[in-house]
């Protein structure tokens, strides 16, 4: 029972469409993304990325579709059913979408007060576990969010989203705005949580270069549907956006630093 | 005996994860004189976290001389740190431990919860609450000066531009001038005459109470027509138009100051106070004196309407009695005032607005502080303009 469970797939999205007016984004859409992987989402401007992670958490509702989440179906659940399912995943906004009015620390606290009964010796001393672990130094505790440079900024929104510990991680664009350093040391601190915490990481991005480093799989959204595979068999399909995408001069650039 | 109703074994085994018993403990084994093995096992977990927390803290690290994590099944940070955190004591304590067992698969999250540890500052200590009034009290005052001074050089730099306007007249930007006429202006016409009217009922109704004691109900429109055209009408169009486009000037400009919008201006080799500024502040000055006007008018007329109601004085004899009782000049004064409260309005909406900073919080902060200034300074003017006119017996 316990390796059935480990064999499903985290997310299940079946038939999923969207549409906006009479401009469809989604139809007809599949996707499964599997326990423990890092799986990026690409796509072009325009064709729902966004969009699709608003489906999947539940901050939009998909014209039709269903979409399993953790073993729960999202369109049937019960207000206390989200609210549950909400904390068993984290969520990290494109520039951290941290609260302005509250420092770093009470920010990563927001969630555990909302949602456990901690003592609050407890409650502070994993504050600084969690901001610790994204590598963000102890005077970074007591800063404002405007006070941070956007780095920062991202990293403390990555502590904040593993406040309480979640199975499933979500990210939008999160080297976006980065220096090439910045961003590189993001995705390693990615990975580095991601084997050590046990996650799974969706992640939608344009960087190519975290898309070899870090990606198991990747999700290309073309066509109103997505077509997931590694880097390597995406490299030979025919559809000429993949092609472009993946052999123009940036797709080559990061599989010569990365890939094998 | 089989139960009919029972329900498949099926529903009850579909969610092994919901159903087992979460648990996690630790045990002291072996003890011996020194002491004895402390045992962690089960799930050390944020759902087990506030349990165990409270055992780990009352356990004596005394008596602990080795530490064993082989049976731990579950483990996130929350429970990582608190092993961590026991450990810690008991090594603080004076005995050399060492932790044996864990399982491999938690190996790297025990390393890097362990890495991670902090030093222990989440509040940056703040001073007492005497030397903190104080220097609340002293930054206050400062920031006022300071503050003052500013606009005062604000101030100096619009009369410069606006001097060189009017040597220049092809600098002023007609088509923002009209929009911002429009925006402050024509769309400000309901409220004002609203309140106005309201205003002049009010005050009809209240000073009709009062004189009617006296018998002189008539003066009733001495009362309306001074207090209304001379300060009323000006000073209550001021604050709504302050509220009213004062903070939106505010709002324009800090927004515009958010987006880099000023500063790509300035690099086209375009004045900002030239293309924002002025032309919102020329608006307002001709806006107001004319919804001054409007109000004038709107509060005598309900007051008007309401002394007819109450005190039955019908208008053809209102209006004999305010054309002896209420001179021209009255009119003068408050007119007088409203370019002037109207530069003050704009020219600290205008302020604020270049002065807000980088995030969309200072937009809010700099709106509030750009309504509470200008209606501060309005007030504060209208009382030098009493003074001024009752010195010189206008």
């Amino acid at each position: 029972m316990e390796a059935d469970i480990a064999d499903q797939p985290i997310i299940r999205i079946r038939g999923l469409h969207t549409r906006f007016g009479r401009q469809v984004v989604h139809e007809d859409l599949d996707l499964d993304v599997r326990r423990g992987e890092v799986i990026g989402v690409v796509g072009g401007s325009g064709t729902g990325k966004s969009v699709l992670l608003k489906e999947i958490i539940g901050l939009m509702a998909p014209a039709a579709g269903t979409i399993e989440v953790l073993g729960e179906d999202t369109g049937s659940l019960t207000t206390t059913g989200w609210e549950a399912l909400r904390r068993r995943w984290g969520v990290l906004f494109q520039d951290g979408a941290l609260f302005s009015s509250l420092t770093v620390a009470q920010n990563v606290q927001v969630p555990m007060r909302e949602a456990t009964d901690l003592p609050h010796d407890l409650m502070d001393e994993l504050t600084r576990v969690k901001i610790g672990m994204v590598g963000l130094p102890h005077f970074a505790c007591t800063r404002f969010p405007s006070q941070l440079s956007g780095g920062m900024r991202k990293r403390a929104g990555l502590a904040r989203s593993l406040a309480l510990d979640p199975e499933l991680l979500f990210l939008d664009e999160p080297t976006a705005g980065l220096d090439p350093i910045g961003a590189a040391a993001f995705d390693d601190l990615i990975r580095g949580l991601q084997q050590s915490l046990g996650l799974t990481v969706v992640m939608i991005t344009h960087d190519l270069d975290s898309l070899a480093a870090i990606c198991d799989r990747i999700a290309v959204l073309v066509d109103r549907k997505v077509v997931v595979d590694t880097m390597e068999a995406l490299m030979d399909m025919d559809h000429p956006w993949i092609r472009s995408y993946f052999h123009g001069p940036r797709g080559r650039a990061a599989r010569r630093s990365h890939g094998p | 005996m089989s139960d009919a109703n029972a329900p498949p074994l099926l529903t009850a085994s579909r969610t092994p994860e919901t159903s087992r018993v979460r648990e996690g403990w630790l045990r002291l084994d072996d003890t011996d004189q020194q002491g004895g093995t402390l045992s962690f096992g089960g799930e050390w977990t944020l759902a087990t976290a506030t349990e165990l927390d409270g055992r780990t803290r009352a356990m004596d690290p005394q008596t602990v001389t080795a530490v064993d994590l082989s049976a731990i099944t579950r483990m996130d940070t929350a429970g990582a740190w608190l092993i961590h955190r026991t450990i810690a004591e008991i090594r603080g304590a004076g005995r050399e431990v060492v932790a044996t067992g864990l399982p491999e698969r938690f190996g790297s999250l025990f390393d890097d919860v362990g890495r991670a540890d902090l030093p222990d500052q989440l509040e940056e200590r703040g001073p007492t609450w005497l030397t903190d009034m104080v220097l609340r009290v002293g930054e206050a005052s400062f920031g006022l000066f300071r503050e003052g001074r500013r606009l005062l050089s604000f101030y100096g730099m619009l009369l410069v531009k606006g001097g060189r306007l009017v040597v220049q007249p092809h600098r002023l930007r007609l088509t923002s001038l009209v929009h911002h006429l429009e925006q402050t202006g024509l769309y400000a016409v309901p409220i004002v005459a609203l309140l106005s009217f309201l205003i002049g009922i009010v005050l009809a109704y209240q000073g009709a109470d009062q004189l009617r004691r006296f018998g002189a109900e008539l003066l009733t429109v001495n009362l309306l027509g001074l207090s209304i055209l001379r300060e009323l009408g000006a000073l209550m169009t001021a604050i709504i138009v302050a509220g009213r486009s004062g903070s939106a000037f505010t709002a324009q400009i800090g927004t515009m100051k958010v987006n880099q919008e000023v500063d790509a201006l300035e690099t086209l080799g375009l004045d900002p106070v030239d293309i924002l500024v002025l032309p919102r502040i020329l608006a307002l000055m001709v806006a107001l004196p004319a919804l001054t006007f409007l109000s004038d008018l709107v509060g005598i007329i309900g007051g008007g309407l309401m002394s007819w109601a109450v005190l039955d004085i019908p208008p053809d004899a209102f209006a004999r009695q305010f054309r002896e009782a209420v001179p021209i000049n009255h009119l003068w004064v408050g007119l007088m005032k409203a370019p002037v409260f109207a530069f003050i309005i704009g020219m600290v909406g205008c302020y604020e607005g270049l002065k807000v900073t980088g995030s969309a919080e200072s937009v809010g902060a700099q709106t509030t502080r750009a309504v509470v200034e200008a209606i501060f300074l309005v007030i504060v003017v209208d009382a030098g303009f009493s003074i001024l006119f009752s010195t010189v017996g206008i």
